[in-house]
């Protein structure tokens, strides 16, 4: 288990922001999130967008919990955590991230057209720079590998968090969470995404 | 079994707002459902689609939401509990029968959802506050704060609307719509069976003819009154002091989300005032703010877009306390979409505190990344046929309501003017009377449908040669693939190239844009035509599913 400092008190807010482009299941890491933080009998709010904006554009959802939650939306400055389910797509959180935020970055790019790429170096520095602690993690390349798609690279994310202590949730809440809000289709590959986060 | 269905009494659940208000419908026990597809409003529509087979609720998708207002006045008017959902744009639409539906009363408890969408996410053409309607048709209006009080105003809107033979609508936003939130759910006793409305005749009740219809405006106005009487007293609209001192000469009157960002900011800055929650927007409830506000100083009201709120208060400051010192969108912007942050901002400026938005600052910039036509898309071919034909040509290219919006984003390029649903044929009729100017306008079989038809008549009749095409995916695709009267599957399929026919144009071709040459031939062929021509572009949306 990693860097317990990290790890706010349980009476504290907890502040998600998730950013990614469409069609990544930004929605469904929402559910899990909520409803691991309604396991562990938290007050909870979330925010997400639907309609044109899923269109491959980008995509950004907020999941809030702790005792007491009015605001469906982080206030700017105020994350504790931001996923980047895509490389670039972070930078867009950025007005949420102040010096306590973690940075968690899936190493997968979707190059945006007539666009010069940025190296995920740059990326990753310009983070760093906010609060030192962010992390480039190939979580499509490993899901890949192991499990034969990338399409669960999100559900490995959060687990990952919560096994290192990123998020102040019991990964078995995020597991008993995942066999709430995944249809039984694809409950197989998130819970081996599960094991498979267990293992980093 | 479906989660909306569950009769688990005190069970807590994470809902969406329009989940949240779905549920409470079905714990009134509404009877019958009609609705028109649009964002941040979809849902609501989308879970009675699934669920109303097993939950015994009449329900349909409208072919537009002034219809799905009408036909919900037809089922209250013969006695059954009635929802009604749309965005705010629809309830432009259905603004003509939702007046007299005022005026005739409800028979049937209705309630009438719409949902706004600040800074418009999910909207082109406006962002528009429903809220004005409220004082045009004199409609009892509830806002709910949060995906909780979605569901508890439903059940208190049907409990008023029966009480008082009123629709009541609710109005939500789309930080209320599509927030959820954990909240208990209550008892739900399923319909044993559809039910069987009647139609009692009353003429003096439903028929809105001068001079009934001025009796009848009489009659609301006493309504509303009683009414407001009532909202005095409820806890729809309640004053929430927190911590804050009884000598304290400051105040917040806060509407909608806003009263949610003024919770956090007061947390943010580490105090307490007391927060005027205001529930009912119409009829307000005059005395409660009247005697909030006496004692005050100073008060802040927050609320999203106009200042409606504001104004009202500045008025009710003149008799209770006409030194009283209002503050609103001096402090908050009128455009777009409330943030915690920005409430926090403005309650510091409010109370001389200093307070400094975080800010980051890093080099990289990341460029605006468009949304894309699904890979796999029809329309793609469309694009790229149109953009083929008429390359060099000088046309105008007519934008309308739907996926093809994105027409006019790249690599498409392909939209010279946008506005509301079916417009691209009547702008583009004006157009060519006005100019002569070539005019190619895009418009989807879904949006046809909705309020096409009447403009596609206006060009026949009225004689201009636009080249209109019509993109018949099979199906509603940007709201979340909801069926329409032309959709495969549907009970009685309406044929796109009968309506068409039947307008009266003679220049009609069914192309699959798959057969891009011939599809290219056409539109090269009818861009020459002194009368109208049609081009159906025929090819399923990826995500139909094959019946």
């Amino acid at each position: 288990m990693a860097n317990k400092s990290i790890l706010k008190t349980k009476k504290e807010d907890y502040n998600i922001v998730i950013a990614g482009t469409g069609g990544q299941g930004v929605i469904t890491l929402l559910q899990v999130l909520a409803e691991a933080a309604l396991i562990e009998g938290k007050d909870i709010k979330t925010s997400e967008l639907h309609g044109l904006s899923q269109r491959g554009g980008s995509v950004e959802v907020h999941v809030r919990f702790g005792e007491r939650i009015y605001s469906p939306l982080v206030m700017r400055g105020k994350a504790d955590l931001v996923i980047g389910l895509e490389t670039q797509e972070v930078l867009r959180a950025l007005d949420y991230a102040g010096p306590q935020t973690v940075f968690l970055v899936n190493k997968y790019f979707v190059p945006i057209p007539l666009e010069k790429k940025m190296t995920e170096g740059e990326i990753v520095d310009n983070l760093k720079k906010i609060s030192g602690k962010a992390e480039l993690i190939p979580a499509s390349d490993i899901c890949q590998e192991s499990l034969g798609t990338s399409v669960v690279a999100g559900i490995y994310l959060i687990c990952l968090a919560a096994n290192k202590d990123f998020i102040p949730l019991k990964p078995e809440s995020i597991k008993d969470a995942i066999k709430k809000v995944i249809p039984q289709k694809y409950l197989e590959l998130n819970l081996k995404t599960f094991e498979l986060a267990k293992q980093k | 079994m479906d989660e909306l269905l569950v009769n688990d009494p005190g069970k807590k659940v994470i809902l969406m707002g329009n989940d949240a208000i779905v549920r409470g419908a079905l714990e009134s026990g509404v009877q019958f459902v009609a609705t028109y597809p649009g964002t941040p409003a979809s849902e609501i529509g989308n879970d009675f689609y699934r669920i109303s087979k097993e939950a015994n609720v009449i329900f349909e998708f409208s072919t537009n939401e002034k219809v799905a207002m009408e036909v919900a006045a037809g089922s209250s008017f013969s006695g059954l509990k009635t929802l009604v959902a749309m965005k705010n744009f629809g309830l432009n639409v259905a603004s003509d029968p939702l007046l007299p539906f005022i005026y005739t009363g409800s028979k049937g408890p209705t309630v009438i959802f719409i949902a706004d969408d600040p800074s418009c996410h999910s909207s082109a053409q406006s962002e528009e506050n429903t809220r004005a309607f409220s004082y045009l048709g004199h409609i009892p209006t509830l806002e709910p704060a949060d995906a909780k009080e979605c569901k508890e105003f439903t059940k208190i809107a049907f409990d008023l609307s029966e009480k008082f033979q009123i629709p009541v609508m609710v109005r939500t936003t789309t930080r209320v719509a599509h927030q959820k939130m954990p909240m208990v759910l209550g008892e739900y006793k399923k319909n044993s069976s559809l039910a069987r409305g009647e139609f009692v005749k009353d003429a003096n009740r439903f028929v809105t003819l001068p001079p009934r219809v001025l009796g009848m405006k009489t009659e609301l106005i006493e309504k509303i009154k009683k009414m407001q009487l009532a909202f005095e007293k409820s806890n729809l609209n309640f004053i929430d002091r927190g911590s804050s001192k009884a000598t304290e000469k400051r105040g917040i009157i806060a509407s909608g989300v806003a009263y949610l960002y003024v919770k956090e900011a007061l947390k943010e800055l580490g105090l307490d005032l007391p927060i005027l929650k205001v529930g009912t927007f119409y009829p307000l409830p005059e005395k409660k703010i009247q005697s909030f506000i006496k004692g005050l100083k100073n008060i802040l009201v927050a609320e999203e877009l106009e200042p409606y709120l504001e104004k009202e208060v500045a008025r009710l400051a003149k008799d209770a306390n006409c030194k009283l010192e209002i503050h609103g969108k001096d402090l908050l912007p009128e455009v777009g979409e409330l943030r915690p942050e920005y409430v926090t901002l403005a309650l510091a400026k409010f109370l001389g505190k200093k307070y400094v938005l975080p800010r980051i600052k890093t080099k990289l910039a990341v460029p605006k990344r468009f949304p894309q036509l699904c890979p796999g898309c029809p329309y793609w071919l469309v694009f790229g046929g149109v953009k083929k034909a008429t390359e060099g040509k000088n046309v105008i290219y007519g934008g309308d309501i739907g996926c093809y919006m994105l027409a006019g984003m790249p690599p498409h390029f392909l939209q010279d003017y946008l506005s509301c649903m079916g417009s691209s044929i009547g702008i583009g009729h004006g157009i060519k009377r006005a100019t002569g100017q070539k005019l190619v306008s895009f418009i989807g079989d879904g949006t046809f449908f909705h309020a096409g038809i009447p403009a596609l008549i206006n060009t026949v009749y009225n004689q201009s040669n636009p080249l209109i095409i019509i993109l018949e995916n099979e199906i509603t695709a940007m709201t979340g693939h909801q069926p329409h009267p032309g959709a495969l599957g549907a009970k009685v399929e309406i044929k796109i190239e009968d309506v068409v026919t039947a307008c009266g144009v003679k220049n009609l071709k069914i192309i699959d844009p798959v057969q891009q040459q011939e599809f290219i031939a056409a539109i090269d062929e009818f861009l020459e035509k002194p009368e109208v021509s049609v081009i159906i572009a025929r090819h399923p949306c990826k995500f139909v599913k094959k019946v």
